[in-house]
């Protein structure tokens, strides 16, 4: 049996107006468990404090019942003051007299009435309240950023700058991303990799950071605070640590027509290649597709030429498990394939190419040198079509495109049609659009100056179909605001691609148990207020992975990212809620219902051995509920048809209490 | 019947939301017919949802829309405007005695060597 | 002969985050509303188990409401969806019991709604009001 004080709290006049406070603590007196009961002005200050140390070391309380203002105002006040006499601070029930009583009715007779109503209720509760001790958890000082593109970068270099340990794991040979793959940037027009290469190079500097290139995470297992995750280095038959990146092997290999990926097929590379010369690391890599001495044991010319001695034919994928405190996700977006949009020719004409295969065609280091020449002759295009909005805001077709705006095609697309423009005063540039979204900084001035100072035509209205017709692109589209249908023969069609999360994000969202929405983006744990957290403890999200982005929002979200990690990695040790789910081993009956409701992935199984009646042992199995996972919604509770899930501090029974009470 | 309930009853038959539409214009760019027409494909989903549903009524263009589907095929949210047109065209054929032709005349319409528009559209709108 | 005025009781259970802070907005703001309110705290609308409904109703509750974040604002993401669902199953069960519709509802009310709340409980109060003691339910042996 519990040994109750009850407190009673006048609040000034703001209850004992409306409320007789020393009926209330008289009622309460002969409840079931209560010894103590007893009122005063102010329960939160310092004296009325120590009038409940005091009771409880007198009258050897066991549970305390405060009748004063709202829990969410003083409830961690009485709690620090519980502790502070020596009593478990989970032992601590408020009934909030105040906000849902005095303040909201007028009537002395009627507020006294709901207010020892409450009290009782509260008692009740307390009852059956238990000691609760939060867990606690040590924190593994390093983080994993998953993907090294600009967000992975940034996020990396910010919390290694805050002085903790940083690995990133990156799938392609080198970091850098889609935005190494730029031209130039809106809506300031400054070239991507002047503003990226440094920070990849700061990345390769940087004492904390270590970078898994060519290496995919292939397990994750543990929680916030306590991850091992392991890291799969794919063989890529060259020693990283011996390779100068000197490119001998890359000018004497004999395998000359591999596609390139890095300018997306337009032109070709060796065998043996490192992506670009900024590449970091700026090691080279065996395509093992189509290097002949992997295939059939011939040539080895690489081996031969390499100074270093760091081709190794016999490499093998090799699985790293380290451990890690937090995990940021930055696997970033990818174009959605032409291939299904028909209408649009990709597949039929060379000349019909999407706007990051445009960015590689502009590019200094491109395929063309920078000069814009359509893919198919290496003419230089006098007409050029822009289409925008292809496959993104599309909810029709969800095989074909996406239901989503992909955000950053109205921006680059205006930043293509400019530069062309500015490059070529003689190309005639059209631009298709159905609405033009410029919302950000500067960014709807840029768009103007594309149409008002470089002449880039703008019709409303959206192609309906292109068809090659000689050398030329015939284009059919429609002008809504004219209200004619519009027909132009162009050398050129750009389509602006609509983005989706990179292919690599569904099973990883799997291993992480971090949620992910139908487009396959990851979910936020809060849209507004906790914009960079997965709703799985200890998992944050940067970049495109979480909705489509521009570089300026992504570098900022993985700012924000960064600086939640910090706060959760310079924590020696997390203390958890106690108030968290637990199950009732002998009660339950292993059916998982509860992990399929619980949002953070808390529930596991496990087969456990007991002890029959009859001396036989059984393997049953049951639910365990991680607390450092679980957050205490208490959603596993109801849903467990055997009664054994119960949630600590809100238990079924205290709640049971606490209606009867009330209903009394 | 009233505008309103015109439009209504046109939207019913053709099984389609035109609220959907987002005017982005690609029926109009995919349309072949699109010269010949009075009210183009995506003027037809607007006067729709407006309720502006008697020019269309008296239009010719209703019959110079060819069927093709290809306004319904591209179209990116699902409003396939070939199916709002034949809506129209179905409801002034069920229009009690004002059908556009009496039954005896068709043959005289009949080109020997071009199977009818009807039959045309009704092959193509079931086996999509 | 004087009639006394029916009062009905009716509990309310409210999550922390959001509803129950819009109870204590409605406080602040001194929003008026009857006392026949009692409302019990909960981490999130999904804590309630049918069975404290059925609880309530047993032991003389006229009216039972439970209010939750909004729809899409749930502090624990999806808790108010699971909430959703399983009171229509539960209210449809009560229908077939014969208990009013009326008696239960589920409200959404986010942290920035004290007068919505106070609206809420006064509409809610006049319509058990209106409806009456429930005598379907209520386990006579509970009554002292």
């Amino acid at each position: 049996m519990q040994r109750i004080g009850v407190f009673v709290c006048w609040c000034g006049s703001n209850i004992a107006g409306t409320v007789d406070v020393k009926q209330v603590a008289k009622a309460l007196e002969n409840e079931p468990g209560v010894v103590y009961s007893t009122d005063y002005q102010y329960m939160c200050s310092q004296a009325g404090q120590d009038m409940i140390v005091n009771a409880v070391k007198e009258h050897r309380l066991t549970g305390i019942v405060v009748c004063s203002c709202s829990p969410r105002m003083h409830e961690q006040t009485f709690r620090k003051t519980a502790a502070k006499a020596g009593l478990n601070p989970y032992m601590v029930e408020i009934a909030n007299i105040r906000e849902q009583c005095s303040w909201v009715h007028k009537d002395m007779i009627v507020g006294t009435e709901k207010a020892i109503i409450l009290g009782k209720a509260a008692v009740a509760k307390v009852n059956l309240n238990a000691p609760l001790t939060p867990g606690e958890s040590p924190v593994t000082k390093r983080a994993l950023v998953i993907g090294g593109g600009i967000a992975g970068i940034q996020t990396a270099l910010d919390i290694a700058d805050a002085g903790f340990e940083v690995d990133i794991v990156e799938k392609k040979p080198t970091i850098g991303g889609k935005m190494a793959q730029l031209d130039k940037t809106f809506p300031t027009l400054d070239c991507a990799a002047c503003i990226l290469t440094p920070k990849m190079v700061d990345v390769a500097q940087h004492e904390k950071i270590r970078v898994f290139s060519f290496s995919e995470v292939s397990e994750v297992s543990g929680f916030v605070g306590n991850f091992e995750v392991t890291i799969k280095k794919k063989a890529r038959y060259v020693k990283e640590d011996i390779c100068t990146g000197c490119g001998a092997c890359v000018d004497k290999c004999p395998v000359k027509k591999v596609p390139n990926e890095f300018n997306l097929g337009m032109d070709n590379r060796k065998a043996i290649y490192i992506p670009f010369a900024q590449a970091v690391p700026k090691v080279a890599t065996i395509d093992p597709n189509a290097c002949n001495m992997l295939k059939a044991g011939k040539c080895g010319v690489c081996s031969k030429v390499c100074t270093a001695g760091a081709i190794d034919y016999t490499q093998k994928d090799e699985l790293v498990t380290e451990k890690y405190g937090a995990i940021v996700v930055a696997t970033g977006f990818e174009p959605i394939s032409m291939e299904k949009f028909d209408e649009y020719a990709y597949s039929q004409s060379k000349d019909v190419i999407t706007s990051l295969e445009f960015e590689r065609l502009t590019n200094a280091a491109g395929p063309t040198q920078g000069k814009l020449l359509r893919p198919s002759d290496l003419k230089h295009p006098e007409k050029i079509v822009f289409v925008q909005c292809v496959g993104s805001r599309c909810a029709s077709c969800a095989e074909k495109g996406k239901e989503y705006c992909s955000k950053i095609c109205c921006m680059y697309t205006a930043k293509h049609a400019m530069l062309t423009r500015d490059k070529y005063p003689d190309t005639d540039v059209t631009v298709f659009y159905i609405d033009v979204r410029t919302p950000g900084k500067n960014f709807d001035e840029f768009y103007r100056r594309a149409t008002e100072d470089y002449g880039v035509k703008y019709i409303k209205g959206m192609v309906g179909k292109i068809v090659p017709e000689g050398d030329k692109l015939h284009v059919q589209g429609s002008d809504l605001i004219a209200n004619e249908q519009v027909h132009i023969d162009a050398d050129l069609v750009v389509l602006a691609a609509a983005i989706e999360p990179d292919k690599s994000a569904r099973p990883l969202a799997t291993m992480l148990t971090a949620s992910m929405d139908t487009n396959d983006f990851f979910t936020e744990a809060h849209p507004k207020l906790r914009p960079v957290e997965s709703p799985t403890a200890g998992v944050f999200l940067s970049g495109a992975c979480q909705g489509p982005k521009d570089i300026p929002e992504t570098v900022s979200q993985a700012g924000a990212a960064a600086a939640k990690v910090i706060g959760l990695l310079a924590k020696d040790k997390l203390l958890g809620n106690p108030c968290v789910a637990s199950s009732d081993e002998n009660m339950c009956n292993g059916c998982s219902s509860c992990a399929n409701v619980c949002p953070y992935g808390a529930i596991t199984y496990e087969d456990k051995e007991f002890r029959m009646p009859d001396r036989t042992i059984q393997v049953r199995r049951i639910a365990k509920v991680n607390p450092a996972v679980c957050q205490g919604c208490g959603c596993c509770t109801v849903t467990c048809p055997s009664g054994a899930m119960d949630l600590r501090g809100f238990t079924n029974s205290q709640i049971m209490a606490e209606v009867d009470a009330i209903c009394k | 019947m009233n505008k309103k309930m015109l439009a209504e009853e046109i939207i019913r038959i053709s099984g389609t939301d035109p609220k959907k539409c987002m005017k982005c214009g690609k029926c109009s760019g995919s349309c072949p017919a699109y010269d010949d027409m009075e009210y183009h494909p995506h003027q037809f989903v607007s006067m729709i949802i407006n309720g502006n549903v008697d020019p269309l009524m008296v239009s010719e263009s209703v019959y110079s829309c060819l069927t093709c589907f290809a306004c319904a095929e591209r179209c990116p949210r699902g409003v396939e405007p070939a199916k709002l047109i034949e809506a129209v065209r179905l409801f002034k054929l069920r229009e009690k005695g004002k059908n556009r032709m009496s039954a005896e005349d068709v043959s005289a319409f009949c080109d020997a060597d071009m199977p009818q528009q009807a039959i045309v559209s009704a092959f193509r709108k079931y086996a999509k | 002969m004087q009639v006394k005025e029916f009062k009905p009781l009716i509990v309310a259970f409210c999550c922390n985050w959001c509803s129950y802070a819009g109870a204590d907005l409605a406080g602040n703001n001194r929003a008026d509303y009857p006392a026949d309110v009692k409302i019990i705290r909960l981490p999130c609308s999904c804590r309630v188990n049918p069975m404290f409904i059925l609880k309530a109703f047993q032991k003389g509750a006229d009216g039972v409401i439970l209010c939750g974040c909004l729809p899409g604002d749930c502090h624990y993401t999806s808790g108010n969806y699971y909430t959703r669902r399983r009171m229509a199953m539960l209210f449809s069960m009560l229908d077939f019991l014969g208990i009013e519709r009326e008696r239960t509802r589920v409200e959404w009310v986010s942290a920035a709604e004290g007068a919505k709340f106070a609206a809420t409980m006064n509409d809610f109060v006049a319509t058990v009001k209106a409806l009456g003691e429930n005598k379907r339910l209520e386990d006579l042996r509970c009554k002292k």
